[in-house]
């Protein structure tokens, strides 16, 4: 074995300029492999970061819509010993309500936060353009869409009106933008003590929100099935971030899968070079073999001194392909950004995807190279000898 | 004196649909230690013979034994350990490998077995490298060397791991006359301090009438078998 690695090392150092090329080729795939996938991977995160890195990803809340829920905490400590995965949780009170400024009317959703459990969710905290959370009884922050329509300001007194037509009067402590426009302009956010207590629903809640760790986004329907199966859970309904975004999944699917196929590609573009040029270096080397056969090489050495090229060729190439890849990661993450100066798209860097892109460079350089060494090994040594 | 090779009605046909017989039953033994030259014109069969005597080759019929051990029955790669410890080629083209140093040439058979080469065996390297007078030129590459400096590091390859038998197909055939004598000379000197077997094959009758016994190969068939009378 150790022969034939030295063997195998001399001949890639006797041809330095084709191996230098062939590394060259392996590194090329290899890094359009890792930036592909980096993109795709890095483009996928901001996309799902964007949707759903601020928002609930499962929703509990009675099955009957109307209805609302009043032994929440008892559901919030089951939830929370149910499934390790999930890491915030929240209580929700809301309620539809109408603001009537002259002749324009706006029609609001209140929403009744405990702030604690909600900020690790909305990030509410970093989203104020103006003023603080809503804090006393009678104190509600706006987004900026609706601020903007009503010409409030903080301090500024707000009149809203709810079912029944009775009239509440808040303060605005504060204005939020939660780049969602749609949430700018219905969200009104009180505590929920204040909501409880002035909608009457004194000890209710509606519904119950809650993430679940970064890794886990993608298995809430799965987890949202075993929260069901939890005792006291016959009543109650569990909406997941999945089911709402159906298009946007079925767009980062078709992403997925169409990176794959490009990843796949390359790599099989790469194998079939290598397994091609090494089996012309075997018939460039076929008299080597012979005469090394005359002097009682065996088979499976001679077939060895092939492996050990491919092998050699794979891990230069995958170093060098890693190493261009970052590189080029790099320099689209620098070259290319948006006017504000953020990048266009931050590319997703894991070391367990180069470790894996190496890995099949590595690997696959040694099954290209599995032919050659098969015909190395078949080469009968009076062929060469008869020939000269 | 014990036979080292004994070839029992050995025929070689070549072909399978256009049938070319090569080799008609010849029955052929050398004596250990001895130094013999097989000679005939070019197509007569004497490489062929030359070639099943090393086991590169596997005659149609008859038997090859060698060293008291029939090869008829042996596998690819036993028959390879068999060459790498038995038997040192010498070919008409030196057969070096280009990317080695003469010296890794001359290591490369017990490269080949060990891995890595004892000790001993480097020195024996580097003996055999004054032997064949190439101490200054050993570490350069095989590729940069002279014909006759590259058949002599041939001659130093095929005696490193201390085989019994050394067959040498025309040895000679491509270098000049002064250069041919130096060979010869030092195969003679090998086969003194070694008793080293050899058999040459060669087209030269001059260098034929050096050797103790000459065989004569013609179409195939042994034409005459001499033996120099010990005196």
């Amino acid at each position: 074995m150790i022969a034939s690695f030295k063997i195998a090392v001399r001949f890639l150092k006797s041809s330095r300029g084709q191996t230098v090329m062939i590394a060259i080729g392996i590194a090329i795939g290899i890094a359009v492999q890792i930036f592909i996938g980096s993109l795709i991977q890095g483009l996928q995160k901001s996309l799902i970061d964007s949707t759903i890195g601020n928002a609930a990803h499962i929703t509990i809340q009675q099955e009957d819509n109307d209805q609302l829920m009043a032994d929440y905490e008892s559901v919030i400590d089951a939830v929370r010993a149910a499934d390790e995965r999930i890491t915030y949780i929240s209580p929700v009170l809301q309620q539809a309500a109408l603001i009537i400024d002259g002749d324009q009317t706006e029609s609001i959703l209140i929403r009744g936060f405990d702030y604690k459990r909600a900020n690790p969710i909305y990030a509410f905290d970093s989203r104020f353009v103006e003023g603080r959370l809503p804090a006393g009884a009678n104190e509600a922050a706006i987004g900026k869409e609706l601020q903007a329509e009503l010409s409030l300001s903080v301090g500024d007194p707000v009149d809203i009106t709810i079912t029944g037509g009775t009239k509440l009067t808040y303060t605005v402590s504060g204005v939020f933008d939660l780049k969602v426009q749609s949430l700018n302009k219905s969200w009104f956010l009180t505590t929920l003590e204040s909501a409880q207590d002035q909608l009457d629903k004194s000890g209710l809640i509606s519904t119950i929100e809650m993430q679940v760790d970064d890794d886990s986004v993608f298995q809430v329907d799965e987890l949202a099935v075993q929260l069901a199966e939890l005792p006291d859970f016959s009543e109650k309904k569990l909406i997941q971030w999945k089911e709402q975004n159906e298009q946007l999944l079925s767009g980062l699917n078709g992403q997925s899968i169409s990176s794959l196929m490009i990843q796949v590609f390359v790599i099989v573009s790469v194998v079939l070079a290598i397994a091609s040029i090494l089996a012309i270096s075997v018939l460039q080397k076929s008299k080597q073999i012979g005469i090394l056969k005359a002097m009682g090489i065996r088979n499976r050495q001679a077939s060895l001194i092939f492996l050990f090229q491919g092998l050699i060729l794979g891990i230069l190439g995958g170093f060098l392909g890693v190493a261009l890849g970052l590189g080029l990661a790099y320099a689209f993450t620098v070259f290319a950004r948006n006017p504000d100066g953020t990048p266009v798209v931050a590319l997703l860097i894991e070391p367990g995807f180069f470790a894996l892109s190496f890995l099949i460079a590595v690997v696959a350089s040694s099954l290209a190279s599995l032919i050659p060494a098969r015909r190395s090994s078949r080469l009968d040594p009076i062929e060469v000898i008869r020939n000269g | 004196m014990d036979k080292i090779i004994q070839l029992d009605k050995v025929s070689k046909i070549y072909g399978t649909s256009v049938k070319t017989q090569v080799l008609f039953d010849i029955d052929l033994s050398f004596d250990a230690q001895s130094f013999n030259a097989i000679i005939g014109q070019s197509g007569s069969g004497k490489s062929t013979l030359m070639n099943i005597m090393g086991t590169l080759d596997r005659p149609t019929s008859g038997d090859v034994t060698i060293n008291g051990t029939r090869t008829d029955g042996m596998k690819t790669n036993e028959l390879a350990a068999l060459r790498n410890q038995t038997i040192g080629f010498i070919f008409q083209f030196h057969y070096l490998l280009p990317e080695f140093t003469a010296l890794e040439n001359v290591l490369m058979p017990a490269v080949i077995k060990y891995n890595k080469p004892s000790a001993e065996t480097v020195r024996r390297a580097h003996e055999l490298m004054e032997l064949v007078g190439l101490e200054k030129v050993k570490n350069n590459l095989s590729s940069k060397m002279s014909g006759g400096q590259q058949q002599r590091t041939a001659i130093a390859r095929a005696l490193i791991m201390n085989p019994q038998i050394i067959l040498a197909d025309e040895p000679t055939g491509n270098l000049d006359s002064d250069t041919t004598q130096t060979v010869y000379g030092m195969m003679r000197q090998i086969n003194d301090l070694y008793r080293t077997t050899f058999i040459i094959i060669t087209h030269d009758r001059k260098i034929a009438e050096m050797t103790d016994r000459i065989v004569e190969i013609k179409d195939g068939r042994i034409n005459l078998d001499v033996t120099r009378s010990t005196t």
